[in-house]
């Protein structure tokens, strides 16, 4: 099994004593659509910005493609594009020197440069803007030209830290076929965001980051399998009082929605059939949230009443 | 391969940098040959005429090469200090920390371009002087050779600035409060011969002295210090700085958490 990352023991203590990763462990392979995900602060940019050497470990290994970043610090670089949270390009740059400057940062020479530019210009929707300045862009835009940036180098691994954040629905979806055909195209995505769907549409691994420790890592199958209830909401047409459901868990939220938890034992069929036999007519249903997010939740509580258990032994 | 990767990576750095102060001429160039130009007339034309001679030369001669060195000074200095603490003010320096370029190659492009710059105005300012003064030239060599090691040094002095600052305040204040007044005691508008010997002692720590001097003799043929000297001094500051600021850069100081 070849590996695009490897880390191990991996540890960032900040100046002023916070300890944002506490020993993690990590593995991603080779052509996988990975996501790290996590609550804010709990440590993934601090994890990403070690990857990609803009911050400096404490202790621990990270190996890119079998190259350790302390010994072989730029053989690893060159395998890594990075997409970050924040726009850091040259704001008031046109959107083709940005590019061109990029590549030739990974002595992608001019000529070439410029072809690829355009390539990923053209494919991101963005070529016509390209002798514009950055800052003349929407932020829909920007994020597409840090997209671009990223592949300018054609890198074996593109990291996202949160690439649709603020984008609208439309761009979203656009953007998430744009890194699917870029997947399939061999190139290992390792992406983190807070639009859990996303990560459950697009990844096939996960691993959940609290408090600066691994809570989960496994298939996103594996991990949504673990789900045992699922919580619908239907809207009825008649009054929602009147609904009584044997073996379901009912809450009425108004006069015309019940939520329901549906075990992963019980299914839909015997809700329905309970509702027709007592005449209730439903016009809608949905998920009260994401799977992905149902799970993330409570992966991320026990993490928090785990450290805090920790915390208050410690204090004894 | 690596050295033709470096050769691209240092090629994008200088452009980079060349184009952005090109971009901006109006702000970067032309400024120094307006500012110089008010010096020749007033230190030259209205004052130097009633001074005369100094160390044996017309006074508005004698002026030329310590103020085409201030220029060449001031620029190499404030591009680098400028530039590298935008791109760190608004992250772009971080394309450049993901990629694979050495960090030699980072120092050599933001220093390139610094040198770039204060030659270019050093140029600018030259030709303006041709306005006011028949300039000779005693050794050419020598002020390539001075023009180019002084800016080196200034560009470095910019770059460990810029890593440091954490402000924009950050990076005026050892321009206002160190180097001029350091360039303006160093023998630009007059030889340091003609100070107290005491003086004359202190005038011997300022650096700026065997840059002022040295230029000087390349376009005079006359100088305050041995060229042996002032050479020296540039090639160790050069060293010194060079070796600050790769230190300073792998550690990430002011670069990386």
């Amino acid at each position: 099994m070849q590996y695009a990352l490897e880390i191990s023991h991996l540890e960032k203590v900040y100046k002023g004593g916070f300890h944002a990763l506490k020993g993690i462990d990590l593995k991603v392979e080779k052509g996988d659509f990975f996501a790290l995900l996590g609550p804010n602060g709990a440590g993934k940019s601090t994890t990403i910005g070690i990857i990609t050497s803009l911050v400096n470990k404490t202790k621990g290994e990270v190996k890119v493609f079998g190259h350790n970043i302390d010994q072989q610090l730029e053989q690893a670089k060159t395998f890594l594009g990075l997409v970050p949270q924040e726009f850091n390009f040259n704001q008031f740059e046109s959107l083709l020197t940005i590019l061109i400057n990029q590549a030739g940062y990974y002595g992608v020479n001019r000529k070439l440069a410029l072809e690829r530019a355009e390539k990923q210009l053209k494919q991101l929707e963005l070529w016509d803007k390209r002798n514009d300045s950055a800052r003349m862009l929407s932020g829909g835009m920007k994020r597409r030209l840090m997209i671009a940036r990223a592949l300018m180098h054609n890198p074996q691994v593109l990291i996202l830290d949160e690439p649709t954040a603020g984008v609208d629905i439309e761009l979203r979806r656009s953007m998430w076929d744009f890194l699917r055909e870029l997947n399939q195209q061999g190139i290992t995505i390792i992406l983190t965001t807070h639009y859990l769907e996303e990560a459950e549409m697009l990844c096939r691994n996960i691993a959940i980051i609290d408090n600066g420790v691994i809570v989960e890592n496994t298939d996103m199958k594996s991990l949504l399998a673990t789900l045992d209830i699922e919580t619908v909401i239907l809207d009825i047409k008649t009054d929602s009082a009147k609904a009584k459901l044997n073996g379901f868990v009912v809450r009425q939220i108004d006069d015309h929605t019940l939520e329901i938890d549906v075990k992963k034992c019980q299914s839909l069929n015997q809700m329905f059939s309970q509702l027709t036999e007592q005449g209730i007519e439903v016009v809608s249903m949905r998920n009260k949230s994401n799977r992905l997010e149902e799970l993330f939740v409570r992966l991320v509580n026990k993490g928090s009443n785990a450290s805090a258990n920790v915390e208050a032994v410690g204090a004894n | 391969m690596q050295s033709a990767v470096n050769r691209i990576a240092l090629q994008s750095i200088l452009y980079k940098e060349v184009h952005r102060f090109m971009r901006i001429w109006v702000q970067t160039l032309v400024p120094p040959a307006i500012t110089i130009s008010l010096y020749f007339v007033i230190f030259g034309s209205l004052i130097g005429s009633r001074i005369g001679e100094m160390g044996g030369i017309d006074y508005m001669s004698f002026i030329v090469p310590g103020l085409i060195m201030m220029s060449v000074i001031t620029n190499s200095y404030s591009n680098v200090a400028s530039s590298f603490f935008s791109a760190k003010w608004q992250r772009n320096v971080e394309e450049m920390l993901v990629a694979p370029v050495p960090n030699w190659v980072i120092v050599a492009g933001y220093v390139g371009g610094g040198m770039i710059r204060g030659m270019l105005v050093g140029l600018s300012v030259t030709i303006v002087s041709l306005l006011f003064v028949d300039l000779q030239i005693h050794n050419i060599w020598v002020i390539i050779a001075t023009v180019c090691l002084t800016s080196a040094v200034f560009a470095l002095g910019g770059l460990i600035n810029a890593i440091f600052a954490n402000s924009f305040d950050d990076i005026s204040i050892i321009p206002t409060f160190i180097l001029t007044p350091l360039t303006y005691l160093g023998g630009v508008f007059y030889s340091i011969s003609l100070l107290p010997e005491f003086w004359q002692g202190v005038s011997q720590i300022n650096p700026i002295v065997y840059m002022v001097n040295a230029f000087r003799y390349g376009f005079l043929g006359i100088s305050d210090v041995s060229l042996t000297v002032a050479f020296s001094v540039l090639i160790t500051f050069i060293i010194v700085l060079y070796t600050i600021a790769m230190t300073l850069i792998s550690k990430g100081i002011g670069l990386r958490s």
